[in-house]
């Protein structure tokens, strides 16, 4: 078992980071994700981690520079938070349509505008469609853990695609958690050394990234959708073998208190662990409340979902994203279409609240359900969705 | 002639939709750009090869005579190749369909 430390959740994910023996790091500062940068200049600079660390010039050139050191073959890791994220969003396509299997830690926070540093989900949506394994991780063990499984997963020859793993920004990423480090003979014994389908060698030599005309564009989307798709398998098989070498096991879906409930909570990210106590609390009150905390977000776990809400008569989906114009949040309105035409259809009311880091409290999250208890008693399809704790709404 | 790029399914793509051999530009036909064809009058022609130094797609040929032509998988009609004729021996004329 490996060695417990009480760190900042950043600083360990820096520290995975380096027991994943990464060959390069590229990446550019911007809060809240700074501190996992710095951290891993740090481990290049006293030499504990043998790495390139290179310091680029905009977080479009820390994405070029990954889609570079992936297609000679090497491992390399980045990270970056909402404005960073959209001004690398070119190459993010990019690298997916490659399949090359960078890892990246997502801090996430609010785009602009009005300008924010703070926490919320609209980066994340940004990219949905970006075509990259996401998963969200709740707290400091689940970042530490999935950076293994990160690398892990990317570059699994059925899969090799990049990985992007959701933290909360400062929720997350600024707080002191105790983290259970790795043994370095477990970390080996989980991540074989990679092992690329192609890379650029001038013995052997390819063309990466070439023009796709209208005949062969279809075929090449496909091409990168299906692995994609195929990809939960092989991620299911490491989440197992995670739980046996380190004892935490990982799930598409994680539930708590779920089974028996008629109403249930849907959350992404570290929302979750406030709501399982708002589940405790509702139930010390005799309410059959549970909860359903979406981890994999794509490829999207259907049929693991519709199993986790198939018993409940109504589900509260929280978002902490717009879909401007749209069917509420962008998890409300993936949820409203994997529900539809199934046997259970339950009442959906959704949530949008927690924008900007604004707090959402065990008591908000009780008024939420008690507003939502009285939308589906006078009319469960007047409003599609609400803005929560919005002055003047 | 070996299966083309045209015909490939999604699952004989390389990963990553990498291109294995070289020169295979080559397949990809631009003649169905076109709308008009260089045409060489033989009586003008003095066979001094500016045509086919201009061309920029260099998909005009010399024939074992010495004569010039354009190759129509490739030749896009952009007209250069009359543009430049020293001796106006190149017309362009409509493609019928």
């Amino acid at each position: 078992m490996g060695k417990r430390f009480g760190l900042e959740v950043s600083l360990s994910a820096a520290e995975a980071v380096k027991m994943a023996n990464v060959d390069c790091i590229a990446a550019y500062p911007i809060t809240p994700q700074t501190h996992i940068v710095e951290h891993l200049s740090e481990l290049v600079n006293d030499g504990e981690l043998d790495a390139e660390f290179i310091p680029v010039e905009s977080e479009h050139s820390a994405m070029s520079v990954c889609a570079g050191v992936s297609a000679v073959g090497a491992r390399v890791f980045t990270c970056t938070s909402s404005q960073g994220l959209a001004l690398m969003n070119e190459i993010v396509h990019i690298v997916a349509s490659m399949r090359m299997p960078i890892v990246t830690i997502l801090a996430n926070r609010s785009l602009s505008g009005p300008i924010s540093i703070w926490n919320d989900h609209t980066d994340v949506m940004s990219i949905r469609d970006c075509g990259w394994i996401q998963v969200f991780a709740n707290n400091g063990q689940e970042v530490f853990d999935h950076v293994l499984f990160g690398f892990r997963v990317a570059e699994s020859k059925n899969v090799m695609l990049p990985l992007m793993i959701h933290m909360d920004g400062f929720i997350l990423t600024h707080v002191i958690e105790p983290v259970e480090f790795w043994e370095k003979e477990q970390v080996e014994r989980y991540l074989p050394v990679f092992k690329p389908v192609h890379a650029l060698h001038p013995d052997k030599p390819v063309t990466m990234g070439g023009v796709g005309m209208p005949y062969i564009y279809s075929e090449a989307k496909v091409a990168q959708d299906e692995p994609l798709i195929h990809a939960k398998g092989e991620i299911i098989t490491a989440w197992k073998e995670l739980g046996d070498i380190v004892g935490r096991y990982y799930n598409p879906v994680e539930t708590y208190r779920h089974e028996d409930a008629e109403t249930l909570f849907i959350t992404q990210g570290s929302y979750g662990e406030t709501v399982s106590l708002v589940v405790d609390a509702l139930r010390d009150k005799g309410k059959s409340v549970g909860l359903v905390m979406d981890r994999l977000w794509r490829p999207f776990p259907f049929d693991e979902f519709r199993e986790a809400v198939k018993n409940a008569k109504n589900l509260i989906v929280i978002d902490r994203a717009i879909s401007y114009g749209g069917q509420g949040g962008p998890l409300a309105i993936e949820l409203r279409a994997v529900l539809y035409k199934g046997k259970n259809q339950p009442n959906i009311t959704n949530f949008i609240c927690g924008l900007a880091g604004r707090d959402v409290t065990v008591d908000d999250f009780k008024n939420i359900y008690a507003k939502s208890m009285e939308k589906i008693k006078t009319n469960p399809l007047e409003e599609d969705f609400e803005y929560y704790g919005v002055r003047g709404k | 002639m070996a299966k083309t790029r045209v015909d490939l399914t999604w699952q004989e793509l390389e990963v990553g939709a990498v291109l294995i051999s070289p020169g295979n530009a080559a397949e990809y036909k631009t003649g169905d750009w076109r709308s008009i064809r260089p045409v060489w009058d033989r009586d003008r022609c003095v066979k001094c090869g500016v045509c086919y130094i201009f061309c920029p797609d260099a998909a005009i040929y010399e024939t074992e005579e010495g004569w010039f032509e354009a190759d129509l998988y490739y030749c896009k009609g952009c007209g250069i190749c009359a543009c430049e004729c020293p001796t106006q021996s190149i017309s362009l004329v409509e493609e019928e369909e």
